[in-house]
């Protein structure tokens, strides 16, 4: 029998994702499962709810991707009502959609998929002078850039790595033979990991101020909920703007001068994954940043889009509304239809019945010929697709996004990589830098177009028009969109007689991470780790790389205090890998 | 090593509302903002959710911090109430799938290695009873919430933020 890796970060309750590999006698992984082994349910919660107040349900559904999940929700409301928001009012939330990307990716680069790849400990024997030449050869205009700086970090860390006592750095693996970083960009990386941080609080002031509210920003289905009065002081006004405009500066900057040379400071480093974790070589988006009018898909800045088989010369657009295309699939998920599982829904007609049948927890291996997954098995006219950052930078690559193409040119042609190196770990990766790039740009121009509409005097922010349930028709069906950072994010909503009868979403990590579907094929991470060889078995530092670069959206409901810390023994390991 | 320029005195509930008692720090925090907030203009009530590394800016912007949770333990019963003061309360990083893992436990463990940690913390929580799908505690939670919220208004009373009206 093959050998099954399980990465299975253990929590207090049972959750999160859980990835079981089979490797062969080279340990090369042969065959791979994801499991999302906690329901999330908040369809359930929905039901019979007022459509207006969705938002701050779903708002709580995944606790980090507050904004994404609010916008999806009120744009479906809107869909369904046939309400039209103002024109300020769509430029207000396209920034907070491109804030959110910025802030999203240089989170997930800095502190989650940079310690995939950048030893934090190997940077202990690192030369702070070498450090400092490589930082001015790679951003000559980043002020951080002097040896005494980096002698400054390396002191931190070894501070951290000695006392042994604070172990934020700890339960990693550290010292992998997979790790090919030099000891000097161990250390710029890791500087940059903590600056970061800093860079994140300045990132965050265009929701504080747009959101009225925070760290819960406020949505209303209509519009924004702040009004623009350059005179008034608790609208949008002068000051306020001009706090926006040196925020969107900041993130420029952090950009152009951390993010995209660390980028490619660090990929030379680890081409093999150029060639490695694909997976499935098909990419959905539902398109993002439209021109005022949601439904006029022509006009968004990332197109609505299909592309089947790494074929850039056609894309198609895809219709949520399409019932025989789009559908969900519960053949290997604990679900049941009344229809049976061998069936798919259109989430129109999506059913939210949970039926547990896996073992009973803790167990040693899923039972993955049966039901395995609380993730249903979303497909595109019965295939398997990817959403994220790849796919977006793919839609806009192929249907002529100049700036995209130029980027992603530019990327390839400093690494010497051919186009089809995309396809890929590194190319996902390689992709949330492009469009960062991208959106942290577009956040200027989406500003300017703002301070146009204030000085032309269209300053609504607000149509209440059909705010009122008499006005609703008796039965309507919606779809608001989001491209969340991690990728296409779809809610769809039914409202009867003023209150919801039907909600489901369907989450980009539902999409990347699926299980097996009724004709037995692979979700994306499935099939992103076939193929890709492991170092050291029980230490599966190839399969995070993988997962993360996809930036998996899980288990993000639980955030309970563990009092027991360390003492927790196992747990405190915070993965359970073991091999049988 | 303990900067902490903006000074502020936060009282941050935590946890996700979608839970049952999962979201019980975010209910007591209701429930004590409703009974003090007069009586303790210096305090911000704040409503952190579920929302790790963005709360990093308030730990660090923070002299007082008063943190209310859901909390484990093996040593604890459900529907148990607990505290945890500064220094009890154990800081880490685990390995993880996705940065929605952030425990607040390591938001606290970076603003400390970053130099800016608050220099009154306190932790008032239960071990939770139910934490399946729906909103609102479960009875057993509800019944000790009052308690919950007792010892958290003892904790500002100490820290000298709650004056007589």
């Amino acid at each position: 029998m093959a050998q099954r890796i399980v990465v299975d970060p253990i929590t207090r309750i049972e959750g999160h994702l859980r990835i079981e590999a089979e490797v062969d006698a080279q340990n090369k992984i042969s065959k791979a499962y994801s499991s999302g082994t906690m329901v999330r349910g908040i369809e359930i919660i929905l039901k019979g709810r007022d459509p207006r107040e969705a938002w701050a349900f779903t708002q709580r559904a995944c606790g980090v991707c507050t904004t994404v999940h609010s916008f999806a929700s009120i744009r479906a409301v809107e869909d369904a009502l046939g309400i039209k928001i103002p024109k300020a009012a769509n430029l207000i939330r396209n920034m907070m959609v491109a804030q959110q990307y910025v802030h999203d990716h240089v989170m997930h680069f800095y502190h989650l998929h940079a310690l995939d790849w950048v030893d934090v400990t190997g940077c202990l024997s690192a030369d702070p002078a070498a450090t400092a030449d490589i930082q001015k050869a790679i951003s000559p205009n980043y002020p951080r850039a002097s040896a005494a700086y980096f002698a400054d970090v390396k002191k931190k860390v070894k501070a951290i790595v000695d006392s042994g006592q604070l172990s934020i750095f700890a339960n990693a693996y550290w010292g992998h033979p997979a790790y090919k970083l030099p000891p000097e960009v161990n250390l710029l990386a890791t500087a940059h990991y903590l600056e970061a941080l800093d860079a994140q609080k300045t990132f965050t002031k265009i929701h504080t101020i747009f959101g009225g509210k925070n760290p819960h920003p406020n949505f209303v289905v209509g519009g924004v909920p702040m009004p623009i009065d350059p005179n008034s002081d608790t609208a949008l006004n002068a000051e306020r703007l001009s706090i926006i405009k040196d925020s969107i500066d900041r993130m420029i900057q952090f950009v152009d001068q951390v993010y995209i040379p660390d980028l490619l400071a660090v990929a030379p480093y680890y081409l093999d994954y150029a060639a490695l974790g694909e997976g499935l070589g098909n990419f959905l988006t539902w398109g993002e940043l439209p021109d005022t009018d949601n439904s006029d898909t022509s006009k968004y800045v990332v197109p609505r889009a299909v592309i089947m088989g790494r074929d850039l010369s056609h894309i198609e657009e895809p219709d949520p509304r399409d019932f025989e295309r789009m559908k969900e699939y519960v053949t290997h998920s604990w679900y049941e239809y009344s229809s049976g599982d061998q069936e798919g829904l259109h989430p129109w007609k999506g059913e939210t019945k949970l039926n547990f049948t896996g073992p009973k927890p803790p167990y040693e291996q899923l039972e993955v010929e049966q039901k395995y997954s609380w993730l249903k098995a979303p497909r595109w006219a019965e295939t398997p697709m990817e959403v994220g950052p790849l796919a977006r930078v793919l839609a806009m690559y192929a249907s002529g996004h100049k700036q995209t193409q130029e980027l992603t040119d530019y990327v390839l042609k400093t690494l010497d990589a051919p186009l089809e190196a995309v396809f890929s770990t590194l190319g996902r990766t390689a992709a949330r830098a492009i469009e960062t790039k991208v959106f942290a740009d577009y956040l200027l121009t989406a500003y300017n177009g703002l301070i146009d509409a204030i000085k032309a005097g269209d300053t609504d922010t607000f149509n209440g028009d059909k705010w009122e349930p008499s006005t609703w028709p008796s039965h309507a069906e919606g779809f608001g969109f989001m491209e969340a950072p991690r990728g296409a994010l779809g809610h769809w909503c039914v409202i009867d007689n003023g209150k919801l009868s039907n909600y489901q979403m369907v989450v980009p990590t539902t999409w990347n991470a699926s299980p097996r579907d009724h004709k037995e094929q692979a979700g994306a991470y499935e099939m992103s780790l076939v193929g890709t060889p492991l170092a050291v078995p029980d230490q599966p530092l190839e399969i995070l790389r993988t997962i993360h670069s996809f930036d998996p959206c899980m288990a993000c409901a639980i955030h309970m205090v563990d009092a027991d810390g360390n003492d927790l023994g196992e747990v405190a390991t915070g993965m359970n890998v073991c091999v049988s | 090593m303990e900067i902490n320029g903006a000074g502020r005195k936060l009282v941050m509930g935590l946890g996700n509302t979608l839970n049952k008692d999962e979201g019980l720090g975010v209910h007591a925090l209701a429930l004590l903002q409703e009974k003090l907030a007069a009586r303790a203009p210096e305090v911000e009530f704040l409503d952190g959710g579920a929302l790790g590394l963005n709360l990093l800016p308030w730990v660090e912007e923070a002299s007082h911090l008063l943190v209310l949770d859901s909390v484990v333990s093996r040593f604890s019963m459900p529907g148990q109430v607990m505290e945890l003061a500064k220094d009890e309360i154990p800081l880490y990083r685990n390995i993880k799938m996705s940065d929605h893992q952030i425990t607040f436990q390591e938001v606290l463990g970076l603003a400390k290695i970053r130099g800016h940690f608050p220099e009154y913390l306190h932790l008032v929580g239960a071990q939770p009873v139910d934490l399946s799908i729906g909103y609102g505690v479960s009875p057993e939670i509800a019944t000790i919430l009052p308690e919950v919220v007792e010892r958290a208004e003892r904790v500002l009373r100490g820290w000298g933020l709650v004056g007589r009206r």
